[in-house]
């Protein structure tokens, strides 16, 4: 298999909080040192995506799921790391200016929202044109054309493109996004939870064209979903994370079936089964730890996870290769 | 291929006309104000060459005269006809208010989009200066400003707009800090857009109908600033008709009686402004795409 995409030790760090700007101006001025407390969105992520594999990214709310998609697509700039498209290092351009490179193209994204993705004033038609003007430099009649096809291989009938967002309905719109991302035929498509804001009879319509447009294009998926039946059903591979790290990762029915870290392992038993009392179920009780300058020797899941002992605390559980899967915990 | 062509066709001039044509019927005020705003662009046009008299004839015989069929209005204490000079100040005062307004809305507007977009130190240079404008009464500031600069047209639309630039400066920044981080900001990056392409072809046309309406409402506020400062002296100067200087000159003769002399004026300048403000709510809806059906 080949590789696609290479993420090596990419982290990104915010500023949080600290001194207005004023402050800073002065004391920036005054030549004094500043350091200001950094939220660790992400933190030394890496994995790769095989050509044609579809991976799953699951972690709940605040663990740096969009951070690292918008890295990833290149929407922020990163803190550290490199991200290797097949032979093209993509980090190196800041995010303003490789909105305009040649590469450009080949990362698309389908949001988690569809109707508040598509600007309110375009029609479907310009917002499905628009990557192609800007990034195939396609006019007149090959676009009409181009957009025509893509719309209809969404299933989005072609009568429908003259209608503003809110004249469509929400399966529509999101027709209308994965159009507008797999017009450029990119090779890698991000889909960030690409289903959650629709009802469920349409979700399956849509995960069913999304395997269908990956087949028919040829590309690779980075699925990021709170759904662990659509990830199991759908990945091929996939990535937990928490709070900035990847915890494990390996194959998608192994990691369902028999997760090794404590984080996938309540994570699994939180899916609501019908034959099952609330007793045996693993829960986490508490916050996670806070993600701002967090100790570099503590495991990140300590405090909240059931096994965590004293060596939890001393250092830093780094994810190891376990077959053909990575777990970070030292009792894995 | 065709059907596309078309349906894209009909989205641009028919569609609006279609849409202008229902909101109209749906809300007859707004019919009204535009019915109005007709009239006074009309009065602006052509006035000067359809009104009876000469605005600046005097005729002492014919002094301070009531409302007759010979002078609809009466005449002032010169004799000239104030039907004719209420018509012929349309112009002066219309053009004053668009030139302030489509001056500020550039200003402002532009300011206020890049402030709220760029955010950093754009947003605090274009703050302080808002902050600073609305630390004066703007009465004020707008007299401070034709007194220094000197009494002319010029002047005045410019003291015009500084008065309302914090207004449009906010409402601007307001609205494009809020779209900033909107999905279709990030998708219109995906889809290789630049900063300033994002902020002309995706942000813009968002906070544009908010302007407009703001363009609307200001409109009346700025004929009042204008026809304040010529009351007060500091604006146009007589003879020029002008409603503000007319109803300074026609407000002695208020307790004599011969009071045509402020009243016509006065009610000329407040249709104007009742007109502006009605056009706003009506430009709202039909610049809105989602209220369209």
């Amino acid at each position: 298999m080949t590789i696609l995409l290479d993420v090596a030790d990419v982290s990104k760090l915010f500023t949080a909080g600290g001194p207005g700007a004023w402050t800073r101006l002065k004391r920036r001025l005054a030549g004094g040192p500043q350091t200001l407390p950094k939220v660790h969105a992400v933190e030394d992520v890496s994995f790769v995506i095989n050509k044609g594999e579809t991976v799953g990214l699951v972690g709940e709310s605040g663990c740096g799921k969009s951070t690292l998609v918008r890295a990833l697509t290149r929407l922020v700039d990163l803190s550290e790391g490199s991200i290797k498209l097949g032979d093209r290092e993509l980090s190196l351009k800041a995010a303003r200016v490789f909105a305009r490179d040649r590469d450009r193209a080949r990362i698309q994204m389908v949001f988690q929202d569809a109707g508040e993705s598509i600007n309110p004033r375009f029609t479907a038609f310009d917002a499905i044109a628009d990557p192609l003007r800007r990034l195939r430099k396609l006019h007149g009649k090959a676009l009409i054309e181009r957009v025509e096809t893509v719309a209809t291989q969404c299933g989005l009938p072609p009568q429908l493109l003259s209608r503003f967002p809110h004249q469509l309905s929400g399966g529509q719109r999101a027709r209308v996004g994965i159009a507008r991302a797999i017009a450029v035929q990119p090779d890698l498509l991000v889909l960030d939870e690409p289903t959650a804001a629709l009802d469920v009879s349409v979700q399956v319509v849509i995960l069913q064209l999304l395997q269908r447009l990956k087949k028919d294009i040829g590309m690779s998926y980075l699925f990021v979903s709170h759904d662990l039946s659509v990830l199991r059903l759908l990945c091929d591979r996939v990535l937990v994370m928490y709070l900035g790290k990847i915890v494990e990762s390996g194959p998608a029915a192994t990691v369902f079936e028999k997760p090794l870290h404590p984080y996938t392992q309540a994570l699994v038993a939180a899916v609501p089964r019908l034959h099952q009392s609330g007793a045996e179920r693993l829960r986490l009780i508490g916050e996670p730890r806070s993600p701002i300058d967090p100790d570099p020797n503590v495991c990140r899941f300590y405090g909240r996870c059931p096994r965590g002992t004293d060596a939890c605390k001393a250092a830093m559980p780094a994810l190891r290769a376990l077959g053909d899967r990575q777990v970070a915990c030292h009792f894995a | 291929m065709t059907d596309i062509a078309i349906a894209r066709r009909e989205g641009g001039m028919t569609a609006l006309v279609r849409h202008a044509r229902y909101v109209i019927s749906e809300n007859p005020v707004t019919g009204f104000a535009f019915a109005l705003f007709l009239l006074i662009v009309l009065a602006a046009a052509f006035g000067p060459h359809l009104v009876p008299y000469d605005p600046l004839a005097s005729d002492t015989a014919e002094a301070l005269k009531a409302p007759s069929a010979h002078h609809w209005f009466g005449t002032d204490k010169y004799g000239r006809d104030l039907f004719s000079r209420v018509v012929v100040a349309t112009r002066l005062d219309f053009f004053i208010a668009v030139a302030s307004v489509v001056l500020v809305f550039l200003m402002g507007g532009l300011a206020g989009v890049a402030a709220g977009f760029f955010g950093g130190w754009t947003d605090r240079i274009v703050g302080r200066i808002a902050d600073t404008i609305m630390a004066f009464p703007l009465f004020v500031l707008a007299m401070g400003i034709v007194a220094a600069m000197g009494n002319t047209v010029q002047n005045i639309v410019l003291a015009t707009a500084i008065v309302n630039f914090p207004l449009y400066a906010r409402i601007a920044r307001a609205e494009a800090n809020v779209r900033r981080e909107a999905g279709f900001v990030e998708a219109a990056r995906l889809s290789g857009n630049s900063d300033w392409r994002i902020l002309t072809f995706q942000i813009l046309p968002n906070v544009f109908p908010i302007l407009v309406v703001q363009m609307s409402l200001t409109m009346g506020y700025a004929i009042l600033n204008a026809a304040g400062l010529s009351f007060i002296g500091l604006g146009v100067r007589p003879p020029t008709p002008e409603w503000g200087i007319m109803v300074a000159e026609g407000a002695s003769y208020m307790i004599s009686g011969e009071w045509w002399n402020a009243f016509f004026p006065g009610g000329a300048l407040m249709i104007a402004v009742f007109c502006f403000n009605l056009l706003g709510d009506g430009l709202r809806d039909m610049v809105d795409p989602r209220k369209r059906t």
